[in-house]
C-alpha cells in the first residue's frame, strides 16, 4: 500500500466523519426545532442531486468518450420534468402528504385499493432493478481506489464501503418509525455530498479547460478535432433515453424518497424547478472536455470511465485527484444510503410486515411491540439490501455488464410510470389494470433488457438471440415481432412501456374497481381541488377587517364574530381578528358556502382573497343584497313558526277548557252528593222532631244533636269549599310573619290533640326544628294540622304513631310526617291530592278536601307537599318555602 | 387609466399572473422542442448534409438549457412578486 492509498483512506475517513457529524448536527438541530435552514429550498434542491450517482459522476465521461453527447439525455429528462412538470410534482407531493405515502409501492397501493399484492410486486421490481445499481456504486468506489493503488481491482474496499454505509443508514435512516417523517440528518448529509461532488467535477473540469487546454476557445477547437468531434447520434436513443430518464427521475425509489417523501413544503418545488436544472447542467458542463482531454492524453487502453480520476493523476495533480475521488465517493455513498433507505421501507412495509402479521394469530391490534418489529424489520432490510448489492458486485466480479446496468435499471423502474400517472390523473384506472400493466412491462423488460444484459449464453441461450425461443423468430429478445435493427435499449424501452400502457389501459377499461379503489381514485385525482378548497387562498395581511365585514353581513354579526374570534384563538392571537391564512380562508369559505352556496362563496373568496378583481365595495354590495334576502327569509320563517306556535297553544287551550268543563261537572256532582248526605239526615231528623209528638226528652236531645253534628259537618264542608275556591282563584291574602318552625308545629299538635284526643303517639325532634320562617304561619299551621289529624283519623296500626322530622334537603328544608299505618295502595298515589279523593277502606268522615287544600296552600306559600310511599306506613313531605326561609336567615 | 362605469372585471395584475402560470405550464413543450431539435441534425458523417461539429452541438444544448433555466427562474420570480403584491 503506497502513500496515495493512505491519503485516500484518510480522505475517505474524513469524508465519512464529516457525513456523520453533519447528519448528527442536523438531527440535533431538528430536535431543538431549528428547522428553518435545515428545510430551506436550497437543501431540498441539493438533496435531489442523489440522482447523480457514481455512474453519472464517473460514467458520464466514459459515456461521452464512447458516444459523444448521448450522455446528456440522462440529465435532459429530469431537467424537463423539473422545469415543465412542477404542477404534476406538486400534485404528487400533495397526494403523498394527504395519504401519508412512504414509497412508490405505497403510493400505488394506496391508490389502487390498498392492494398489498401491487405493493409487493412494485417492491420486488424495485429491488431487482436497484440492487445491481447499488453494486455499481460499490464497483465504482473500488475501481477508483484501484486507480490510486495501481492494482487492477480492490474488492476488499467494496466491503468496507458497504459496511460503513450500512451503519450510517441504520443510524440515521431507521431511527423513526414514521417513514413519513423527514430524515433531517440524511437529507443534510446528502446535500453536503451534493456540494462535494459538484465542486469536485467543476474543479477537474476547470483544470482541464483552463489548465490543460488554455481556455474555452482552444478547448472547443480541441473538441472538434477529437474522435468525438462531430455530432453523431442514434436518433431513437436520443429521444428514448430522454424519455426514460425523465420517467426514472420520478419512479426511482431513491428519487421518490427525496422528491416526494422528504419534501417539507410544496413551494420548494418552485425553487427546485429552475435550481435543480442548473445543478444538472453544471454537472454535465465539463463532461465532454474531460472526455476529449482524456482520450487525447491517456494511452488507448485506459478506462474512459475513470478519466475524471486518471487525467489529474496523469498530470501529477494528486490533490485534485483526491478531490475528484471524494466526489465520486460522495456520489456513491449518498446514492446507496437513500436507495437503501427507500428500499428498506418498502421491503419492511410490504414484505416483512404482512408476513409477520399473518403469523400472528392475535393480530397486530393487541400486541404493543409492533413498533419494535417494524424498526427491526427495517434495519434487517437495510442490511439485506446492502448485502445483496455487495453480493451482486462480488458475483458479477465487476464485469463490464455492470456498466450497462444504469440504463437497464432506469428502464425497469420506468415501468412504474404508467400506473403512477394513471393513478394520479385517471379515475378509471383500476387495480387489475395496474397489475396487468406492471406485469407486462416488467416481463418484457426482463426478457428484452435484463436477461440479455448477461450476454448471449449468459442466462438466455445463444440460439434464442438468433432464432428465438423454440424457433419462434418473432420472439427474439432483441427483435420482438421480427422488427430488427432497433437499438437494443430502445427496443426494450419501447416494447415494455408500450405493452405496459396498453395492458394498463385496456384492463382498466374492462374491469370494475372495488369501492376502495374508487375512493382512492377520487382522493388522488381530485387532490388539487381538495387543496384548492383547502390551502388555496392567499390573502394579503390586513384584509381581515374587510373579510369580517363581509362575513358579518352574510353569517350575522354574532356568528361571524364567534368564528373570527375562534380562528384568532386557534392561531394564538389575542383579539378578534385572525391572520387571513389559507386555513382560515378555507374555513371561512366553507362557512360562507353554507349561507350563500358553494359557487358564490368560492367566487367571493376568490375575489376577496385572491387578487381583488372586483372592488371590495362591489363585494359588500353583493353581501348586502344577500343579507337582505336572508333577513326577509328569516322574518318569514319566524312568522311561520309563530303561527304554528299560536295554533298549538290554541289547541292546548281548547283541550284544557274541555278538560276543565268535565272537571267542573264532576266537581258539581260530587259537591251535590257531599251536601246531600248531611242534608238528608238533617231533613229526616227535623221531620221526626216536627211530626212525632211522642218523643222522649232523651230522644229529642239525641235527634237534635245529630242534626247539630250534621250541620257542623255541612258548615265545615262549605268552609273547605270556600277555602279551596279562594286558594285556587288566587284571591287569598297571605299574612306574612316571622316565626319558628317549632312554634308552628307546637300549635298544630296542641290543636290536634285538643280536638280529638286519641291513641296516636307523636314523636318529634325539637333540636331539628329551630328553623326560622318568614311566611304565612297560620296557613302553614293549617297544613301541619291537617296532616296530623289525617294521621289521627286514618292510622290503623295497633299502636299508631306519627314521627315528625325536619330534613335539610338539597332543595331546602323539609318536614316529614311519617306514620305507621297501612300504606296507601300504589294505584291511589296519583289521586291523593285531588279534590274529594278518599281512600276507600278507611271510610270517610272527611270530604276529601284536606290534602287538596294543603297542596294549594303550599303552592301559594312557595313550597310544596308530596307523598312518599314507604315500606311501612305513609310519609308526607312538606317542603318549606325556600326563598322566604332564606330571607329570614 | 380612467375608470369607466362598467368595472373592469379582471384586474391587470391577476390577469398577468394567470398568463405567467400558463407560460410555466407550457415550458415543457418549449423544452421538448429545443431538446429534440438535434434529431434533425445528420445522425452521422455518412448521412446527407454537413455534419454538425461537436462544439456547436455542445453550445446549442447548453444554450438551450440555459434559456430554459433562465426563463423558468424569471417566470417564477415574477410570479412570486405578483403574488406578494396581490
Amino acid at each position: 500500500m503506497n502513500g496515495a492509498a493512505q491519503l485516500l483512506i484518510g480522505a475517505c475517513l474524513a469524508d465519512v466523519l464529516l457525513l456523520f457529524a453533519v447528519a448528527f448536527a442536523a438531527e440535533r438541530a431538528a430536535a431543538r426545532g431549528q428547522v428553518a435552514w435545515l428545510r430551506a429550498p436550497l437543501i431540498y434542491t441539493l438533496s435531489l442531486s442523489i440522482y447523480c450517482t457514481a455512474w453519472t459522476f464517473y460514467g458520464a465521461v466514459g459515456y461521452a468518450a464512447r458516444s459523444g453527447m448521448e450522455f446528456v439525455t440522462i440529465y435532459l429528462g429530469p431537467s424537463l420534468v423539473m422545469i415543465g412538470w412542477w404542477w404534476g410534482l406538486r400534485k404528487l407531493v400533495r397526494v403523498a402528504r394527504a395519504q401519508r405515502v412512504t414509497s412508490v409501492a405505497d403510493l400505488l397501493s394506496a391508490r389502487f385499493g390498498k392492494s398489498n399484492a401491487l405493493a409487493l410486486m412494485v417492491t420486488v421490481m424495485a429491488v431487482i432493478g436497484v440492487t445491481p445499481y447499488i453494486a455499481l456504486q460499490l464497483q465504482s468506489v473500488s475501481e477508483s481506489f484501484a486507480i490510486f493503488t495501481g492494482a487492477t481491482s480492490q474488492p476488499g474496499s467494496g466491503f468496507w464501503v458497504a459496511l460503513g454505509l450500512a451503519i450510517f443508514t441504520l443510524l440515521f435512516g431507521t431511527r423513526n418509525l414514521n417513514a413519513n417523517e423527514r430524515h433531517d440528518g440524511i437529507v443534510m448529509a446528502i446535500a453536503v455530498e451534493a456540494v462535494v461532488k459538484l465542486l469536485a467535477l467543476l474543479a477537474v473540469g476547470a483544470f482541464v479547460v483552463w489548465g490543460l487546454s488554455g481556455g474555452i476557445g482552444p478547448m472547443l477547437e480541441r473538441i472538434d478535432a477529437s474522435p468525438i468531434g462531430t455530432w453523431s447520434m442514434d436518433r431513437s436513443r436520443w429521444a428514448a433515453l430522454t424519455l426514460v430518464s425523465a420517467a426514472a427521475f420520478l419512479c426511482l425509489p431513491r428519487m421518490f424518497q427525496v422528491l416526494v417523501v422528504e419534501n417539507e413544503d410544496e413551494r420548494h418545488i418552485r425553487f427546485a424547478a429552475w435550481a435543480f436544472p442548473i445543478y444538472l447542467a453544471l454537472m454535465s458542463l465539463f463532461v465532454v472536455p474531460i472526455a476529449v482531454v482524456g482520450l487525447d492524453l491517456l494511452p488507448a487502453g485506459a478506462n474512459p470511465d475513470l478519466f475524471v480520476l486518471s487525467v489529474p493523476l496523469a498530470e501529477g495533480q494528486t490533490g485534485l485527484a483526491v478531490l475528484s475521488f471524494l466526489g465520486g465517493f460522495s456520489s456513491a455513498t449518498s446514492m446507496v444510503i437513500v436507495a437503501t433507505l427507500a428500499l428498506s421501507t418498502m421491503v419492511s412495509n410490504h414484505v416483512v410486515m404482512p408476513i409477520w402479521l399473518s403469523t400472528q394469530t392475535e393480530g397486530a391490534s393487541q400486541s404493543g411491540d409492533v413498533r419494535n418489529v417494524v424498526i427491526l424489520a427495517r434495519r434487517l432490510s437495510v442490511l439485506c439490501i446492502i448485502g445483496l448489492g455487495y453480493l451482486y458486485y462480488r458475483i458479477s466480479g465487476g464485469s463490464a455488464a455492470l456498466a450497462a446496468i444504469g440504463l437497464i435499471s432506469f428502464a425497469g423502474v420506468a415501468q412504474f410510470l404508467p400506473a403512477m400517472m394513471g393513478g394520479l390523473f385517471w379515475r378509471g384506472a383500476t387495480r387489475l389494470g395496474a397489475l396487468a400493466g406492471l406485469t407486462c412491462g416488467f416481463a418484457l423488460w426482463t426478457y428484452c433488457s435484463l436477461l440479455p444484459s448477461f450476454g448471449p449464453g449468459g442466462v438466455l441461450p445463444v440460439a434464442w438471440f438468433a432464432e428465438g425461443p423454440a424457433g419462434l423468430g418473432w420472439l427474439r429478445p432483441t427483435a420482438l415481432f421480427g422488427i430488427e435493427g432497433v437499438d437494443p435499449t430502445v427496443h426494450a424501452i419501447v416494447w415494455s412501456l408500450s405493452f405496459n400502457v396498453l395492458a394498463f389501459v385496456a384492463v382498466s377499461l374492462v374491469t370494475f374497481p372495488r369501492p376502495l379503489e374508487r375512493l382512492g381514485g377520487a382522493q388522488f385525482v381530485n387532490v388539487e381541488e381538495e387543496a384548492q378548497r383547502g390551502p388555496g387562498w392567499r390573502a394579503p395581511a390586513g384584509t381581515a377587517d374587510d373579510l369580517m365585514i363581509m362575513a358579518q353581513r352574510i353569517l350575522g354579526a354574532a356568528e361571524a364574530q364567534a368564528l373570527f374570534r375562534d380562528a384568532a384563538r386557534a392561531q394564538g392571537l389575542p383579539g378578534h381578528l385572525p391572520e387571513p391564512d389559507p386555513r382560515f380562508l378555507a374555513r371561512l369559505e366553507r362557512e360562507l358556502a353554507a349561507s350563500v352556496g358553494a359557487a358564490t362563496a368560492h367566487a367571493m373568496m376568490g375575489q376577496m382573497a385572491g387578487g381583488a378583481a372586483v372592488s371590495v365595495e362591489d363585494l359588500l354590495a353583493v353581501a348586502d343584497e344577500s343579507a337582505q334576502l336572508l333577513e326577509t327569509t328569516t322574518q318569514l320563517e319566524a312568522k311561520s313558526a309563530e303561527l304554528t306556535r299560536t295554533a298549538a297553544q290554541l289547541r292546548d287551550a281548547n283541550a284544557k277548557l274541555t278538560q276543565l268543563s268535565a272537571q267542573k261537572d264532576a266537581f258539581l256532582s260530587q259537591v251535590s252528593h257531599e251536601l246531600r248526605t248531611p242534608m238528608t239526615s238533617i231533613r229526616s231528623f227535623s221531620e221526626i222532631l216536627r211530626d212525632e209528638a211522642s218523643l222522649t226528652a232523651a230522644e229529642k236531645t239525641k235527634y237534635a244533636s245529630i242534626i247539630h253534628t250534621e250541620a257542623i259537618r255541612l258548615t265545615r264542608l262549605l268552609d273547605d269549599l270556600l277555602d279551596l275556591s279562594v286558594l285556587e282563584n288566587g284571591q287569598v291574602s297571605l299574612n306574612i310573619a316571622d316565626g319558628r318552625l317549632g312554634d308552628v308545629l307546637d300549635a298544630a299538635v296542641t290543636t290536634a290533640e285538643a280536638g280529638t284526643p286519641g291513641p296516636l303517639t307523636i314523636r318529634r325532634r325539637r333540636v331539628e326544628e329551630g328553623v326560622d320562617l318568614c311566611t304565612d304561619l297560620d296557613r302553614l299551621g293549617q297544613v301541619f294540622l291537617n296532616l296530623i289529624t289525617n294521621a289521627q283519623k286514618y292510622c290503623d296500626a295497633p299502636a299508631p304513631a306519627l314521627e315528625i322530622r325536619v330534613v335539610h334537603g338539597p332543595h331546602g328544608d323539609e318536614v316529614h310526617f311519617a306514620d305507621n299505618g297501612t300504606p296507601i295502595p300504589p294505584a291511589a298515589h296519583g289521586a291523593i291530592f285531588e279534590k274529594f279523593a278518599r281512600i276507600e277502606p278507611s271510610g270517610g268522615q272527611g270530604a276529601g278536601l284536606g290534602l287538596a287544600i294543603c297542596r294549594e296552600i303550599m303552592g301559594r306559600l312557595g313550597g310544596d307537599i308530596t307523598y312518599l310511599p314507604g315500606p311501612s306506613g305513609n310519609r308526607f313531605v312538606v317542603r318549606l318555602p325556600q326563598a322566604r326561609a332564606l330571607a329570614a336567615q | 387609466m380612467t375608470a369607466p362605469n362598467p368595472p373592469v372585471f379582471l384586474e391587470r395584475r391577476s390577469y398577468r399572473r394567470r398568463r405567467m402560470l400558463d407560460a410555466l405550464r407550457l415550458m415543457p413543450l418549449l423544452g421538448l422542442g429545443l431538446f429534440m431539435l438535434p434529431l434533425f441534425w445528420p445522425a452521422s458523417v455518412d448521412e446527407a448534409g454537413s455534419p454538425v461539429p461537436m462544439s456547436v452541438a455542445i453550445s446549442y444544448v447548453f444554450g438551450a438549457w440555459a434559456v430554459l433555466i433562465v426563463l423558468s427562474a424569471l417566470l417564477w420570480a415574477l410570479l412570486r412578486r405578483a403574488e406578494r403584491a396581490a
